[in-house]
């Protein structure tokens, strides 16, 4: 497989994991703390309740597709490439989306560890 | 942020690595799925290694997910990524792929990550949520250093 078809694949995975990430974060904050929901309401009302919850569905399918890519280009590439170079797509991708759609308060300090995770996962894909 | 909170964190880092590396010798066991033949990554999850790669990765989502109810994207995210520096060693010393200089430093540079963001704050100060679940506001923790 060419190179370029290599980055599209590593393109199409941040892509989809980026969009599931935000998804499952923006489904999470809106169900609240689990492990507190767990101890007061039981497992199965906070399962259901998890479950139900639309953006869940939605930023599972995304995830879905994020893993058939990985298992794609897993079978053809390098461990070592496709998981750190898709990986520091997605650190910067995160960073932006979760500022944009999930009002987080990304601070300096949050921009330094995303920059600093995202350029070292490529320096390890040198 | 808890005990039990940093052991989910450590939780995704390590789920996530194994699964993720087992994932990579179940496919290069496999052998190369074409593009005409994508059919066959059916065929794959039938794999032993691919089932436990799998097994480990629904164990990294049920921590993943868990970790995401308490604290923002953009803190998980960052304080779990010494994954990938799992994965550079595991892919290392099980499977004798090379780790070049530049890579030894791009390790470094995720270990600097993950200590700056670890040593902030895990939660954006919460506007009043009203969970679906609980009509209780406060429900997220106000954990808010810094």
């Amino acid at each position: 497989m060419k190179d370029s078809q290599a980055w599209a694949v590593i393109g199409l995975i941040a892509l989809a994991a980026t969009t599931g990430d935000v998804l499952l974060s923006h489904a999470m904050k809106r169900v609240g703390d689990v492990a507190e929901l767990w101890q007061r309401h039981g497992v199965l009302p906070v399962l259901g309740h998890v479950l139900r919850t639309p953006t869940f569905a939605l930023g599972l399918m995304a995830m879905a597709a994020a893993f058939f890519s990985l298992l794609f280009g897993l079978s053809w590439g390098n461990l070592s490439l496709v998981v750190p170079a898709s990986a520091s797509l997605s650190f910067i991708g995160n960073a932006i989306a979760a500022r944009i759609f999930l009002h987080e308060r990304v601070g300096h300090r949050r921009w330094m560890a995303a920059l600093l995770v995202a350029s070292g996962v490529v320096l390890m894909a040198l | 942020m808890t005990f039990r909170k940093y052991l989910v964190l450590v939780g995704i880092a390590v789920s996530g690595a194994a699964g993720d590396s087992l994932l990579n010798r179940g496919m290069k066991d496999f052998g190369t799925v074409s593009l005409y033949h994508l059919s066959r990554l059916i065929g794959a999850v039938l794999h032993p290694s691919v089932i436990a790669g799998i097994l480990l990765l629904l164990a990294f989502f049920a921590c993943y997910i868990s970790a995401l109810s308490w604290a923002d994207l953009t803190y998980v995210l960052p304080a779990t990524s010494l994954g990938y520096v799992l994965v550079a060693l595991i892919a290392h010393y099980s499977f004798h792929e090379h780790i070049s200089p530049a890579r030894w430093l791009g390790i470094a540079l995720i270990a600097a990550g993950v200590g700056f963001v670890s040593a902030g704050p895990s939660v954006t100060p919460a506007r009043q949520v009203r969970h679906s679940l609980d009509a209780c506001p406060n429900a997220v923790s106000p954990e808010m250093e810094s």
